[in-house]
């Protein structure tokens, strides 16, 4: 099984979640990760769903979705002609003196530190999944206290958008 | 212009634009505002059942004599529910129906009100798309909507949920001019490089079968696929669901494939080097064990819905289209390579299965036996009429010893399996073609299920006729536990020789009752009944119960285990 991600425009209505996740759990397809939110056109959002599916299932899926009447495009993007981000929020224990190490990892992964309590520090990141399970793997050993992270969003790279051409009325008599 | 009235009004004016005549459903409290102007439309008929389960199925009826949209009427909470068995059915066998139901008050949704149930939420996976309404100003949108996502592409159920308030509610009535569904785009047109790549394929192949679903009779595409097995002389099997949709008389005609299906049907897929799969969707009930299944063969695979192929079995040529168009690409690619197919030998093959394994049954030396029954029924009443049946062994038969000419003359609930589906459907086909003859033939349990909607049809004169084919059994659970579970007869005896009396239930209905426990008297009420029109006639046929569906592939193994009877394996390679 390999790792997918879909990027999917969806008319802005009530329940598209719901449909969507349905859809996935009830064709046995396992979401990994899930974002959604609003885009340039208010009327439509963008899902970036991550999926760990073989070849064929994932046609499957794309065709299941795209069944949907409330989906507009889908298209899968590949890790190298596109832009994949995750944010984290990781609080960590700094007692014994350690704040100063934890501090160090914070800047070598290009972190910020968004929060300061007395035997903790809460520290926010962004980037590939690579880099945020190195930077936790690293933080690790000093004791993570609390971890909340975003699903994964993606863009495709270059001057093209995926919304072009998306939006077109039916044909009644189709 | 924009007309001032109430959501309840804008939606029974909806449904006048939409081109609705008849409405199966039963009112209550969240749905009472629509029921008020519904009883001034000229145009809406609306037929009182007697439980919502049959106004669903009476919908899927009515849309597939008809071919109009089916409607059906229901209110919140069990009223909804209720619809659900039927909204899935008619998913599984893509039959259009828009099912309407009332919602409790907008402000109350989500509080546990009472009858409140989500049933926009509940039926989120068995319908092509729903909506929940709470601003009447959309009514008319949605109403147009629905229908239009219910009867194009491949069809299917929506359900439309309108609370309470939206329908009490003022508002203004606007039949949309032009609908905005950017997200539905139904592919209707083949591409034609897929069409030239099918027609190259089929006329290198030397043992090709046409494998035709139901989507060949949602399509009308049943002339066109005559034209091209007679253009191409390549042997037909039909699925279940698309029982009709190839003339049973003709001599390329192999039967249905499948778990009951005939030996020739069965084999011909299994020894065959080319599937043209048109309008069907690999049923793993006609597949059995799906490694097993057809293994040499190449596959063309024609759906109107992308997501079907590929689904089950790897297509070598797709083909995304309507199945009518489909075909005449078809016609023409191969009008001038028809005289290249090649598949005398391949038929020799053919015929010699035809020869030696006809359908037939066993005989009973004292009792009646249910094949006989219906085959006796089918040439008295002919393929004129409308047959309905349910699910079990009624319904295998039914589909084995009738001899359907026509499409759309044989509803039954294929996909899904709905025990009870024969008498509302056989109601709503008879509202939606009442010129003609309508059958429902049921098994005792399946009757028993939905019976109560003689009612419906004594009342509302929609004079069905009902072959109940009773043997006092589950019958295809039975056979399953003849087979498979030692013959010990778990819950399966329903007793219904005795309870009820069916003649009584049927007069008490204010129908007519008769029956028949012997060949000789099977004639004698097919006739009677044919020549009673002014109510419904039930006639309680008490057939013996240990008759079994024969072939059968028995449940998740390999095609190439068909039985033709209790352990009587054809030989398929014996040469003669």
């Amino acid at each position: 099984m390999t790792r997918h991600t879909l990027s999917v425009l969806v008319e802005n209505k009530p329940g598209v979640l719901a449909r969507i996740s349905g859809l996935f759990s009830r064709r046995g397809f396992n979401i990994e990760s899930l974002a959604v939110g609003p885009t340039e056109n208010p009327e439509v959002s963008r899902m970036t769903i991550a999926i760990n599916v073989d070849r064929l299932p994932l046609e499957q899926v794309t065709k299941q979705l795209n069944k949907l009447i409330n989906v507009l495009k889908i298209v899968e993007l590949d890790e190298g002609n596109s832009v994949q981000r995750e944010l984290v929020l990781v609080k960590v224990k700094t007692d014994k003196g350690m704040r100063s190490n934890v501090l160090e990892i914070v800047t070598l992964f290009r972190a910020k530190v968004v929060d300061v309590a007395p035997e903790t520090v809460t520290i926010e990141a962004t980037g590939s999944r690579d880099k945020l399970e190195a930077l936790l793997r690293v933080l690790e050993p000093y004791g993570i206290k609390e971890l909340v992270q975003s699903g994964m969003v993606a863009v495709g790279r270059g001057g093209k958008g995926i919304s072009d051409r998306s939006l077109r009325p039916v044909d009644r008599s189709a | 212009m924009a007309e001032h009235m109430t959501g309840a009004a804008s939606l029974i004016k909806s449904l006048e634009h939409a081109g609705v005549d008849t409405v199966f459903g039963i009112p209550g409290g969240a749905i009472l505002p629509a029921y008020d102007p519904l009883m001034d439309s000229k145009q809406v008929r609306h037929i009182l059942v007697r439980h919502e389960q049959a106004a669903g199925h009476a919908a899927e009826g009515y849309a597939q004599t008809s071919g109009k949209v089916g409607v059906c009427m229901a209110t919140s909470g069990p009223g909804a529910t209720n619809l659900v068995t039927p909204i899935a059915d008619a998913y599984m066998d893509s039959v259009p129906i828009v099912a309407i139901t009332g919602q409790v008050p907008s402000a109350a949704i989500g509080t546990d009100a009472f009858q409140e149930a989500d049933i926009s939420g509940i039926t989120m996976p068995i319908v092509k798309h729903n909506y929940l309404v709470t601003d009447p100003a959309e009514i008319p949108r949605v109403i147009a909507e629905a229908f239009h996502l219910a009867g194009t592409g491949r069809p299917g159920p929506v359900l439309v949920d309108i609370s309470k308030d939206a329908l009490a509610a003022q508002t203004t009535f606007e039949w949309p001019d032009e609908l905005e569904l950017p997200g539905y785009r139904p592919t209707t047109t083949p591409h034609g490089k897929q069409i030239k790549e099918a027609a190259k394929m089929i006329t290198k192949s030397k043992r090709p079968v046409l494998y035709v679903g139901g989507g060949i009779v949602r399509s009308g595409a049943a002339p066109e696929l005559l034209q091209l097995a007679e253009l191409t002389g390549i042997p037909v099997v039909t699925t279940l669901m698309a029982r009709g949709a190839f003339p049973d008389s003709h001599p390329q005609n192999l039967g249905m494939p499948g778990m009951h299906g005939t030996v020739p049907a069965v084999g011909a897929l299994q020894k065959s080097d080319l599937l043209i799969a048109l309008g069907t969707r690999f049923d793993d009930r006609v597949t059995g064990k799906l490694d097993s299944f057809a293994p040499d063969a190449k596959v063309i695979h024609a759906d109107i819905d992308p997501a079907e192929i590929g689904k089950n079995r790897h297509a070598d040529v797709p083909i995304v289209g309507d199945a009518k168009a489909t075909i005449r690409g078809l016609i023409d690619a191969m009008a001038t390579r028809k005289d290249d197919i090649d598949i005398a030998d391949w038929w020799e093959v053919l015929n010699g299965w035809k020869k030696r394994f006809p359908l037939g049954y066993e005989e009973h030396p004292d009792a009646l036996e249910p094949q006989y029954v219906i085959e006796r029924l089918g040439q008295i009443v002919g393929p004129d009429a409308i047959y309905c049946a349910g699910v079990g062994q009624h319904q295998m038969w039914a589909s084995q010893f009738i001899d359907y000419e026509q499409p759309g003359h044989w509803l039954n609930s294929g996909g899904l399996g709905t025990m009870g589906y024969a008498v509302p459907a056989a109601m709503g086909a008879k509202a939606g073609a009442p010129d003609s003859v309508v059958w429902a033939i049921d098994g005792d349990g399946c009757f028993q299920m939905t019976n109560q909607e003689l009612a419906t049809c004594a009342i509302n004169h929609i004079p069905i006729k009902v072959a109940l084919i009773n043997n006092s059994s589950l019958g295809m659970v039975r056979q399953w536990q003849t087979l498979f579970y030692n013959e010990r007869y778990s819950n399966t005896d329903l007793q219904s020789h005795q309870f009820p009396d069916f003649v009584k239930l049927a007069e008490a209905y204010g129908c007519y009752g008769l029956r028949a426990d012997s060949r000789d008297q099977v004639d004698v009420v097919i006739e009677k009944a044919m020549s009673l029109n002014d109510a419904p006639v039930v006639i309680d046929f008490q057939v013996h119960r240990d008759a079994m569906v024969w072939p059968m592939v028995p449940a998740g193994t390999s095609n190439d285990l068909i039985t033709t009877a209790r352990n009587l394996a054809p030989a398929w390679e014996r040469e003669d």
